[in-house]
């Protein structure tokens, strides 16, 4: 069925010689989740690309348990776990080639470290130490982004101006079911599709935007849907099947950088912590929908297929859970080091050229803290 | 004599009461925002409305701060009284256009026909150690925009008081809630709970004769405890929390500067282009011939909001609001 088909849709009457530009239908959403694993297709699944994505999604696991604790140590100021999502972040870093670009949330520190940002730099904001603390063209990541769905614009102009230079980069954006209702996720949508550009909109649909459900976020019949009104098309995908939303964002990817223009994606997922550890999440949901959602697991869901194809025997899972062992041992020791800090620093970085007002309060902090200094030196204890 | 209920509360628990009390005396009060309904916001400051209330009057809405704060507007024309919650400071600016194009000049555009009488709850300032975007001082962007009132309470009278006023206000008051005081305790009288001072007047929360600290919202206790330790240095300093921006209580402002010749204002946003020069201006101009030093400004160093393992740096602490009153006292000796 067309979306003209669909009762009670809006037939404007064109004149004679207006044409739809497209024949909508093809815009439409998967009907239900796009799904591998667990399905015949998942046979045909590329041993690889099946061991890549296990191997980082028991990295995304124990990188979530150890930001956690790390926050129950007072190391992080806060951390919004993504355990139960990590298959989605991490098939988000892995459909990018080297030379694309990543819009990351807030939540998406596992895309950005799938993505080969160093996993302690990734934390500097959640820690505090500073904003970003990596270099946004080392890996082609854009900083972290708080204010919900503001970086998706970006996304779309940088999608853009690639093009424009010739080069064939696709940027992939990431966001929260929650913030698909800001104007700036309309404004994003929009432009990509007027401007046929490059970028892969991915929505991770984790039920929750803190205490809001879904229900309360949208009317829309899924969030892929919100594709079709821009031109562009939706998909719908198991957001706890990694296999499934590699090759949905791959397919998004290549599209894009052929000249198709943008995707939006919609991965159904589940946020099973609190949506940061200063949340109780126990005021707005009941345990069984979250113990469901557990046994949907993205960690089991590929160890189960891995296994099942004789990919994967003890003696593999535990060469994998080392690896990620090592990591976060490597975090836990880095991140329990005191970040080295020159409050100095603060005046660095606001303009390019410091004007004299900072100049002048730059010489302000600098006495106070020489003052500082003095009153420890001169402390008898 | 009558004896009154005196308990402590928390700033957070007056607002709460507030709403609450707003709501119950007034059916056409509606709360709304992100996570006010079935989580109480997530300061907690909604607690419980929604379930006295229902839904329809504390409504959990899209995650949209434009929208919200549009819709309040057309709400507003339809007669009800929206207070809407904007999470945290950096979050209300996508719904800055509303607040500019619309909320703050309808009365105007409509030649007095059209008030609008909403009231916008922003928690903001530092000191709580969040992450970025957590921790703006955003009031003089609000200040700028005629047709807004800007309050911002300091005490847990206040917080009740002033809030109470703001949604029985018939024009949009921006109520700045100073997010590191939400837990401060006080003894509040429950009893009494609405004799405060009505918005647009300052209070001198400390009387003194050497100089005055002309403060607001998070910045008063740390001006209290300034004054406290000038006394060591024989200053006697007078605090006036001005609780209002806008309405700017000039009379309460300038007779205290007047009395003490000297004045120094203080608060945590950035001091160029920020409320301190707008207010040092005035008392320029209003009390030039009383004063013995040039009108002084501690504020927060002119950058964004510095990562939270910073900010101590940045933030006017007491030391800082010190050394600028012994500067008062070298300006004047000289
Ligand atoms: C513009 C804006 N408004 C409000 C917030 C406060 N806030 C932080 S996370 C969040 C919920 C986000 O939900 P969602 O988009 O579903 O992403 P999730 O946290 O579930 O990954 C809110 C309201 C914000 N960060 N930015």
């Amino acid at each position: 069925m067309t979306v003209m088909e669909q009762q009670g849709a809006y037939r404007p009457s064109p004149p004679p010689a207006w044409q739809p530009r497209t024949d909508p239908a093809p815009l439409l959403p998967d009907a239900e989740p796009h799904r591998v694993l667990g399905t015949g297709a998942a046979a045909d699944a590329d041993p690889d690309l099946l061991r890549r994505l296990y191997a980082q999604v028991v990295r995304g696991r124990r990188y979530n348990t150890q930001a956690t604790a790390l926050t129950k140590q007072g190391r992080l100021a806060v951390y919004p776990s993504s355990t139960g999502q990590e298959a989605s972040e991490v098939a988000a870093a892995l459909a990018l080639e080297e030379r694309d670009w990543l819009f990351p949330s807030y939540r998406d520190t596992l895309a950005v470290v799938a993505r080969g940002v160093d996993p302690v730099e990734t934390l500097t904001l959640l820690r505090g130490d500073w904003h970003t603390g990596y270099d946004p063209h080392t890996h082609r990541v854009a900083p972290l982004s708080t204010p919900l769905a503001t970086q998706l614009p970006h996304a779309v102009g940088l999608a853009h101006a690639a093009r424009l230079k010739g080069d064939d980069v696709v940027a992939l954006a990431m966001v929260g079911d929650g913030g698909t209702s800001e104007g700036d996720f309309h404004e994003a949508l929009n432009f990509a599709a007027v401007w046929q550009a490059p970028v892969v909109f991915l929505v991770q649909n984790n039920g929750f935007a803190i205490s809001v459900p879904l229900a309360k976020q949208t009317a829309a019949p899924s969030l892929a849907h919100k594709a079709v009104g821009y031109g562009m098309p939706g998909r719908l995908v198991d957001g706890n099947d990694a296999v499934a939303v590699h090759e949905v964002l791959s397919e998004a990817v290549r599209r894009a950088r052929a000249g198709g223009g943008p995707t939006l994606v919609e991965a159904v997922t589940y946020r099973v912590e609190a949506h940061t550890n200063a949340d109780d999440a126990t005021r707005y949901r009941e345990d069984d929908e979250v113990e469901a959602w557990r046994r949907h697991d993205p960690v089991q869901l590929l160890e189960r297929e891995l296994t099942a194809r004789g990919l994967l025997d003890e003696e593999a899972i535990d060469a994998v859970r080392q690896d990620a062992e090592a990591m976060a041992a490597d975090l836990r020791e880095r991140m329990n080091q005191d970040p080295r800090l020159d409050p100095m620093d603060l005046f660095d970085h606001v303009y390019a050229e410091p004007t004299a007002q900072l100049r002048e309060q730059r010489a302000l902090l600098g006495t106070e803290l020489a003052a500082e200094q003095d009153d420890q030196e001169g402390d008898p204890r | 004599m009558t004896t009154v209920a005196v308990k402590p509360a928390t700033m957070a628990q007056a607002l709460t009461r507030a709403m609450r009390d707003a709501m119950a005396a007034d059916p056409a009060v509606h709360v709304m925002g992100e996570d006010v309904g079935t989580l109480g916001g997530v300061f907690r400051v909604t607690d419980g409305l929604a379930a006295e209330f229902g839904e329809d009057r504390c409504t959990d809405t899209p995650l949209a701060e434009a929208g919200i704060l549009g819709a309040a507007v057309g709400m507003a024309m339809y007669g009800l009284r929206p207070v809407v919650e904007m999470q945290f400071d950096a979050f209300a600016y996508p719904a800055f256009e509303q607040l500019v194009s619309h909320v703050s000049r309808m009365r105007n555009r409509t030649r007095g026909r059209m008030p609008l009488p909403i009231t916008v709850r922003v928690p903001y300032g530092g000191g709580i150690g969040g992450v970025e975007h957590h921790s703006d001082s955003s009031e003089a962007y609000y200040m700028a925009t005629p047709g807004l009132h800007v309050v911002t309470p300091a005490t847990v009278a206040d917080a009740y008081g002033l809030l109470r006023q703001a949604i029985a206000s018939d024009d949009p008051v921006v109520f700045l809630e100073p997010k590191r005081l939400y837990w401060s305790k006080d003894t509040w009288n429950a009893d009494h709970p609405t004799e405060v001072e009505p918005i647009g007047r300052a209070v001198v929360r400390r009387p003194g004769t050497s100089a005055t600290l002309i403060t607001y919202g998070p910045s008063l206790p740390v001006c209290m405890e300034a004054a406290e330790a000038a006394r060591a240095e024989g200053w006697d300093l007078e605090v006036v929390d001005l609780r209002s921006l806008v309405p700017f209580d000039d009379e309460t402002v300038c007779a205290s500067v007047r009395r003490t010749g000297r004045a120094v204002v203080v608060h945590e946003s950035t001091g160029f282009g920020g409320p301190g020069g707008e207010i040092a201006a005035r008392i320029t101009e209003r009390c030039f011939h009383h004063l013995e030093a040039p009108v002084l400004r501690v504020a927060g160093f002119d950058l964004p909001y510095p990562p939270p393992m910073l900010e101590r740096h940045h933030l006017p602490g007491v030391d800082r609001v010190l050394d600028a009153v012994a500067r008062l006292q070298w300006e004047a000796e000289n």
